[in-house]
């Protein structure tokens, strides 16, 4: 073989191999277990940026100046379920926010009862998984404060948001959970007013969560229920979110 | 004048596996990647997203006969680029509108959720991959013997960018170490600009960011460190491309062996050192 023809030939197997490599990732992407290895590594993530930071260290927060002019609204933005159209007709009159499972004190909140707690105002910075951020104001009840007063049991482990909203419109209402350690992070709260103004319809209204250092689709919007729960295994297929169980998602979502 | 070739032992084994595992990662984030951009095709600059005035966007739009066009836009102005960028064939041969094209993203099919996983998985193996090879590096002194130019290297940088340009490249026992471009070239690679798209993507991250405000402030934002992400992955593509580049013109055959089995064959004129030195090798193996 001359220079030129093994240069051509190294060219070409440089191509050739980086489609059969491409190829075989298609391959190994059909395969469940394989998914299952991979996925595996958001226990890593989700161990080693909880060993990086400081459970109270605050997301960055910004000045009125440096809000968005728009702030995109994604997921469900118009619900159609019917619990949540009844709620809608009347202005959330009837609305009640329910506190239960591993608790002591189940409660059932009013929006007026939410209002009067202790709020905390932040101007934050939203991540869309798809790579989009807008910048934002919300004022909210702590929620940290708000489960401390259902007195958690010892051994719960985790909040699990219910919400009233169905993402493909069918029977299955849209769920998230966090741990309970990451509900009593300073900017979790449960925001009812957005950019100064009571919650629109869009962005989650009457109630969304914020978790400033997690990704949008962990913030579920209208939240009716807040669950306390050991282990994860039994709300819906296990995996902690709608996203999660159905598509994949990762449950940390903190990157 | 006479030559003869005598073989030599060039990459120790930490280099070569952790090149290798470097090369896979790199393959798979980088597809990865494409997948998880074309998610939202836009890149912008800055804390948030201006998304009526992204700096790049790679998008598509109707031709006259309802044919699919892709678009590139830069700073505003519109690029056709149909067939590759905002407009390519899907698996099924038909035109579709996707940012970069399927063969290029892992999976082919946009998907987002299966590309994080993808890119969240080798991003561990990578960053993981790395620290070893710097801690190594620094322990075995290869950073300062084999990497970290020398005065001499210095003063000979001239000679070497003139020889570069002429591809006339170093021969014998000089070809076994790095010259002073190869030592730039791979230090400015390994040690800033790795590390920095690492950092950039650390700083997309909601939880990270709460410890990287500063850096998050020094490059404009998190819209802005997700460009520089982007740039950054391009960087490495044109360093790769060089890189390839040079194994091809520089030997192919006996450079891709030196970094699988580390040996390397050098070619030089015949002295009765060489010969003994060659002899010495052959009584070692």
């Amino acid at each position: 073989m001359s220079k030129n023809d093994r240069r051509r030939f190294l060219g070409q197997a440089l191509a050739v191999g980086s489609a059969a490599l491409l190829a075989g990732c298609e391959r190994l992407n059909n395969n469940s277990t394989f998914k299952e290895v991979l996925s595996s590594s958001d226990k890593l993530t989700d161990k080693a940026f909880h060993a990086l930071t400081p459970e109270d260290a605050l997301a960055q927060e910004f000045t009125e100046a440096e809000m968005s002019p728009y702030f995109k609204a994604n997921g469900s933005v118009n619900p159609k379920t019917p619990e949540y159209l009844a709620l809608l007709n009347n202005n959330f009159t009837d609305y009640r926010l329910k506190v239960f499972g591993l608790v002591d004190i189940p409660l059932a909140l009013s929006l007026a009862q939410l209002r009067a707690l202790p709020s905390r105002t932040q101007i934050t910075r939203h991540d869309c998984v798809e790579g989009w951020s807008c910048v934002g104001k919300w004022k909210g009840a702590p929620l940290g404060a708000l489960l401390n007063q259902a007195k958690p049991k010892a051994n719960a482990k985790y909040v699990v948001f219910h919400c009233a909203d169905s993402y493909e419109n069918n029977d299955e209402r849209y769920y998230e959970s966090i741990y309970l350690h990451e509900a009593h992070h300073p900017q979790s709260i449960l925001a009812y007013d957005m950019n100064d103004k009571i919650l629109d319809v869009a962005h989650g209204a009457p109630i969304r969560v914020r978790l400033e250092r997690k990704l949008g689709y962990k913030m579920a919007k209208y939240i009716l229920g807040l669950e306390l729960v050991e282990s994860l295994d039994d709300i819906g297929k296990g995996k902690g979110g709608y996203w999660e169980d159905h598509h994949g998602y990762h449950w940390h979502a903190g990157i | 004048m006479q030559r003869s070739d005598r073989i030599t032992y060039k990459h120790r084994l930490p280099v070569r596996l952790s090149h290798w595992l470097n090369v896979i990662c790199f393959f798979i984030l980088l597809g990865s990647g494409l997948n998880i951009f074309n998610a939202h095709p836009k890149l912008y600059l800055g804390q948030f997203s201006h998304f009526e005035t992204p700096i790049f966007w790679l998008h598509a739009n109707y031709g006259a006969h309802h044919e699919l066009i892709g678009l590139t836009q830069i700073a505003g102005k519109d690029y056709t680029t149909t067939g590759v960028l905002g407009v390519s064939n899907s698996m099924n041969g038909s035109p579709t509108a996707v940012g970069f094209p399927g063969w290029s993203t892992i999976p082919s099919g946009r998907n987002l959720a299966d590309a994080r996983l993808w890119h969240f998985f080798f991003a561990w193996i990578f960053v993981i991959n790395g620290l070893l090879f710097f801690l190594w590096a620094w322990r075995s002194k290869h950073y300062s013997r084999d990497l970290q130019p020398t005065k001499s290297d210095w003063r000979g940088i001239f000679k070497s960018i003139w020889e570069h340009m002429r591809f006339k490249h170093p021969e014998g026992e000089e070809a076994v170490r790095y010259n002073i471009l190869q030592k730039l070239a791979y230090v400015s690679v390994i040690y800033i600009l790795l590390p920095g798209l690492v950092l950039m993507g650390l700083c997309m991250s909601p939880h990270m960011g709460s410890v990287l405000g500063w850096l998050l402030d020094l490059v404009g934002g998190r819209q802005s460190a997700r460009t520089l992400h982007f740039i950054f992955a391009w960087l490495m593509v044109a360093f790769i491309a060089i890189h390839l580049f040079m194994v091809l013109i520089t030997g192919p055959t006996n450079q891709i062996r030196s970094m699988i089995t580390g040996r390397f064959k050098i070619h030089e004129p015949v002295s009765s050192d060489a010969v003994l030195v060659e002899e010495k090798i052959h009584v070692q193996e």
